[in-house]
């Protein structure tokens, strides 16, 4: 089961059609069985039943989430496959101890792979859109994947499969989602 | 959180102004009249009858006009926003955009110099998911232009119920156009919605078609009980 979490500034809000249920449709889409959580909501349980999980987005505006980086503490000890997406990333990046500055990025960027991996296998370079109001650091123990502008973009633990992308890959980079989802599969 | 509505009067802002409804307080419609017919964000061939539906929805409307010139456009977006800000209060913009991202990205940018929030409730929506939906919560509307192959003119100020839908998905199918008109292939006019106090009855309308082009302009149109 992949747990799908909203980070948007309540639950069951206006933003979660945009964030969340693009994530819910591919994940149906694709047959994966999944349940969808607000952060404050999640329970011990909901973690612990996970193979993987896919932290959504939020508004430009919206960043209620990075106030509470205590309910994020989980994600230090998860190591299974993890996706944080745009807000996600910067919750993902948070909870291993790196901040987030002012940076805002809004539309196409083309992004440049910088290392080799399994989610970016044979692409070197791709369009992208972002819509984020900061640029998150590479926290200790992740890696820089990709970038935009010298702006990073794309981050991953060393040693467990936790990703996180600035940009989001439900507009026009499915294949991204579908390839993560690959990692989940191949768990035992 | 208090919303204006970036408000064309075809489906999708009336739609996302219906979802909005549901979870904030929005307390008016935004729309922006294009001189330009070419407008690359605005221009809608019945947007003046926004008033009209603004009325039955008990909703304040507020006009900008453009030149509907590619860049300055966006200023003038600006200006209507920054005028909704000081006389409505409005804290966040909801729009209908769907798949366009010209369109979201401009309007995110705008949103956020202004420190407004953007929603988007139909943003990568399931098409035949919402276009059941749309239907199925109520909303009549009506075709008011075309601007693709292989539509004809008896497609203009028909109204989409469930067999125009038919035809529709067959005529996506087919020729590869969205089933939602989200790639300018069509345009449409709601004449009632969940939220309207009153339906809109067109009582004379003038279609211009040419090549798989045309406009089905509303030429009179009323407000009854339903």
């Amino acid at each position: 089961m992949i747990l799908v979490i909203d980070l948007c500034y309540r639950e069951d809000s206006l933003s979660r059609e945009e964030f969340v249920a693009p994530i819910e449709r591919l994940l149906g889409r694709s047959g994966r069985e999944f349940a969808a959580r607000h952060y404050k909501a999640l329970s011990a349980t909901d973690i612990a039943a996970a193979d993987g999980a896919i932290l959504c987005g939020t508004a430009l505006m919206d960043t209620g989430f990075a106030e509470r980086p205590d309910l994020f503490c989980w994600l230090l000890e998860f190591e299974r496959p993890v996706l944080g997406i745009s807000s996600g990333m910067r919750a993902l990046a948070a909870a291993f101890g790196a901040g987030a500055e002012p940076g805002c990025g809004i539309g196409m960027t083309e992004v440049e792979v910088l290392a080799p991996d399994p989610v970016f296998a044979g692409k070197e370079r791709f369009s992208a859109y972002e819509v984020r109001g900061c640029a998150v650091g590479v926290p200790d123990g992740f890696m820089a994947l990709a970038a935009s502008e010298g702006r990073v973009q794309a981050i991953r633990h060393r040693s467990f499969p936790l990703y996180g992308l600035l940009f989001h890959p439900e507009v026009r980079n499915e294949w991204l989602i579908e390839r993560f989802l690959g990692l989940v599969d191949q768990r035992p | 959180m208090r919303l204006g509505v970036l408000f064309s009067g075809g489906k999708d802002s009336a739609f996302a102004c219906w979802k909005a409804m549901q979870k904030e307080e929005v307390v008016c419609l935004i729309t922006i009249v294009s001189r330009n017919p070419e407008s690359y964000m605005f221009h809608t061939p019945n947007i003046r009858l926004a008033a009209l539906q603004a009325e039955s929805a008990g909703l304040p409307l507020l006009e900008m006009e453009t030149k509907g010139e590619k860049e300055t456009e966006l200023l003038d977006l600006r200006r209507a926003l920054l005028s909704a800000r000081e006389r409505f209060g409005i804290e966040g913009v909801v729009t209908g955009a769907i798949l366009s991202v010209y369109q979201a990205t401009r309007l995110q940018r705008v949103c956020y110099e202004l420190g407004l929030w953007c929603f988007n409730p139909l943003w990568l929506a399931d098409q035949e998911g919402y276009m059941e939906e749309l239907l199925d919560a109520g909303f009549r509307v009506v075709i008011t232009g075309v601007f693709a192959s292989p539509f004809d003119e008896s497609w203009l100020g028909r109204e989409i119920d469930h067999r125009t839908l038919d035809e529709l998905r067959a005529v996506a199918r087919k020729d590869r156009i969205t089933l939602t008109g989200e790639g300018g292939e069509f345009e449409t006019f709601v004449i009632d919605a969940p939220f309207f106090s009153r339906r809109i009855v067109i009582e004379e309308g003038s279609r211009v078609y040419r090549n798989h082009n045309g406009v089905f302009r509303i030429e009179r149109a009323r407000l009854v009980g339903r």
